[in-house]
């Protein structure tokens, strides 16, 4: 068995009363690239400082190549390379001399070369000599991913790193990203769904601090979806024939008719409907247009996990609620009279 | 130890990058070359009026050791207020780099470009010696370079532990000055009142200077008490990394 380059057990963290984090378990194999999903303020933050030594955890344990982040944490940082969400970068430095200064502290051997390979890589050759305070935001990114990678960490770590880009940059950081996790393990986190959709092998999707669904972009879809939907444009003008015969068709949950004329159909899990639908459009004497299953989207996914965990938390503890509700009535009446 | 190395490296010639760190020094050598002219000038006159008067490297080190009390502040202040303030503290912490080694870099950096502008104030007691006939006494100027070495030592050591309390570099500037100040005048209450407390004497930093090292007298005393300043702001400086992590 291969040993996790990243492995999480239990990792809690809080700070006074406020769980930033609770009891996370995760782990990341050899050129995986593991996508951290959720809203902002969610714990990703969190678990990246304790993942790259910045911070101790409360409780639980974290191993990066097989070194813990707390007792061995100096060994751990060997291996880690780290892309903060502010850009930690020295203004008054070249960029250049900046890459060679983080090199030296991280004992990268011929260190000039290896910095130029990386400017090369991050395609910012041509401004090795610049002074970091005048670059764009884009370039910037760069020139950290560029510091991330310096050391050929086995572990890279990005937090948020296409925030606040524009378009273009977007999709330069993210080729780099792909190219880069060829080789590296890499726990990137980020708000954005479609990101993590076209980015990562695998997806943690976390709330409010804990994970609340695990898996590939692919079967997390097929998971929500039960079964697929199968949306049907026909040419002329169909009635609600072709709807009861759609319906009528083995292996089909419902089919409606959408707003702008096409036909929704879902079928029941498990099952390929696509030939019947096309059968069926035909024979009825339409003429089919298109046929194509929708997948769900990561936004649609992430928003029906918050809500199924939000119903599930409601139905754990209604009694309470209700009785939390008895006892404040009288003293909210109180209140009234005194006003 | 390499490590260390680095950072105090890189720390050295980030001063001669900056407009401010390069205005500070100018207006310390402004000041000082001011007080040496004015200082020579009173001692011709007094030397009209004593005949066999000389005046002694004490007309250089005295008022060099208030200006590093204004000085130091303003090259310690950006030391680890700015890393924090730009976000690259994130960066060193997450480094292979031990906080002591970071600390002690810092440290190391500043202090190395404090003794490089007390080095080039030298120039004043050769001119001095130039001016004295038949020469000054070179023991003194040894045993006071020694002690403004070891007093930039300390000094800036302690302005590394403040500048690590804050992310605003101005405020480590008000708060590594209003301690130095302290520092400086804590033993002149009791020494103006009869010298009830000399704990209060021992602790205070002019103190270790103007009785011994600047005139000539070199006490273990005073050099211990310098060096284990600085050791107990790199120390300080150190531990207040550390809990930074624990926040």
């Amino acid at each position: 068995m291969t040993q996790a380059m990243i492995a999480v057990q239990d990792l809690t963290k809080t700070y006074g009363a406020r769980v930033a984090i609770d009891r996370l378990t995760f782990s990341a194999q050899k050129g995986e690239i593991l996508g951290f999903l959720g809203p902002n303020g969610a714990g990703k933050t969190t678990t990246m400082r304790i993942l790259t030594g910045y911070m101790p955890p409360t409780t639980g344990s974290a191993q990066i190549a097989g070194y813990d982040v707390v007792e061995n944490s100096l060994e751990a940082r060997k291996h880690i390379g780290y892309l903060p969400e502010t850009v930690p970068l020295y203004n008054d430095m070249s960029v250049l001399d900046y890459l060679v200064y983080m090199g030296k502290l991280r004992r990268v051997p011929q260190v000039e070369d290896r910095a130029w390979e990386v400017l090369e890589r991050v395609g910012m050759e041509h401004r090795a000599d610049s002074f970091i305070g005048s670059l764009s935001k884009g370039m910037r990114q760069r020139v950290g991913l560029a510091q991330a990678i310096l050391h050929q960490p086995d572990v890279l770590i990005l937090d948020e790193p296409t925030i606040g880009l524009d378009p273009t940059q977007v999709v330069e950081v993210r080729r780099l990203i792909q190219e880069v996790g060829k080789e590296h393990t890499v726990l990137l986190s980020t708000h954005i769904l479609a990101e993590a959709q076209q980015l990562c092998d695998r997806v943690l999707i976390i709330n409010q601090g804990r994970i609340i669904a695990e898996d590939t972009p692919e079967n997390l879809q097929l998971r929500l979806q039960g079964g697929a939907r199968v949306l049907v444009d026909v040419a002329g003008e169909a009635g609600d024939d072709l709807l009861e015969r759609l319906r009528a068709l083995p292996g089909v949950r419902l089919a409606n008719r959408l707003a702008d004329g096409r036909f929704e159909v879902v079928a029941e899990e498990g099952q390929e409907v696509r030939p019947a639908i096309a059968r069926t459009v035909l024979e009825s004497g339409y003429g089919l247009l298109e046929l194509h299953r929708a997948a769900m989207s990561l936004e649609e996914i992430f928003l029906q996990l918050v809500q199924e965990e939000a119903e599930e938390a409601a139905l754990a503890e209604p009694e309470e609620a209700k009785a939390e509700e008895t006892a404040l009535e009288p003293e909210e009446a109180h209140t009234d009279e005194e006003a | 130890m390499r490590t260390l190395w680095i950072v105090a490296r890189r720390e050295y010639a980030r001063y001669f990058t900056t407009p401010a760190a390069y205005l500070a020094a100018f207006l310390f050598l402004l000041v000082l070359g001011i007080i040496f002219y004015s200082n020579i000038a009173a001692s011709v006159m007094r030397s009209f009026m004593m005949p066999g008067y000389a005046p002694g490297v004490e007309i250089i080190v005295n008022p060099m050791t208030t200006l590093l009390i204004f000085m130091v502040p303003a090259f310690t202040m950006r030391l680890l207020a700015e890393e924090q303030r730009l976000g690259t503290l994130e960066l060193l912490l997450t480094a292979p780099v031990r906080d002591a080694e970071l600390i002690a870099g810092k440290w190391l950096g500043s202090f190395l470009f404090v003794a490089t502008m007390i080095a080039i104030t030298l120039l004043y007691p050769l001119t001095l010696n130039w001016l004295v006939k038949p020469s000054i006494d070179w023991g003194p100027v040894i045993t006071s370079y020694l002690g403004l070495l070891l007093m930039a030592a300390a000094l800036t050591a302690l302005g590394t532990a403040i500048s690590a309390l804050f992310s605003n570099q101005i405020a480590a500037f008000v708060a590594t000055l209003a301690f130095f100040l302290l520092l400086w005048l804590i033993g002149f209450p009791s020494s103006s009142t009869g010298g009830i407390s000399s704990v209060w004497q021992y602790l205070d930093f002019s103190q270790h200077f103007y009785d011994t090292l600047a005139r000539g007298i070199l006490d273990l005393r005073d050099v211990i008490y310098y060096l284990s300043v600085a050791a107990l702001g790199v120390f300080a400086g150190t531990v207040i990394i550390e809990t930074r992590r624990w926040r």
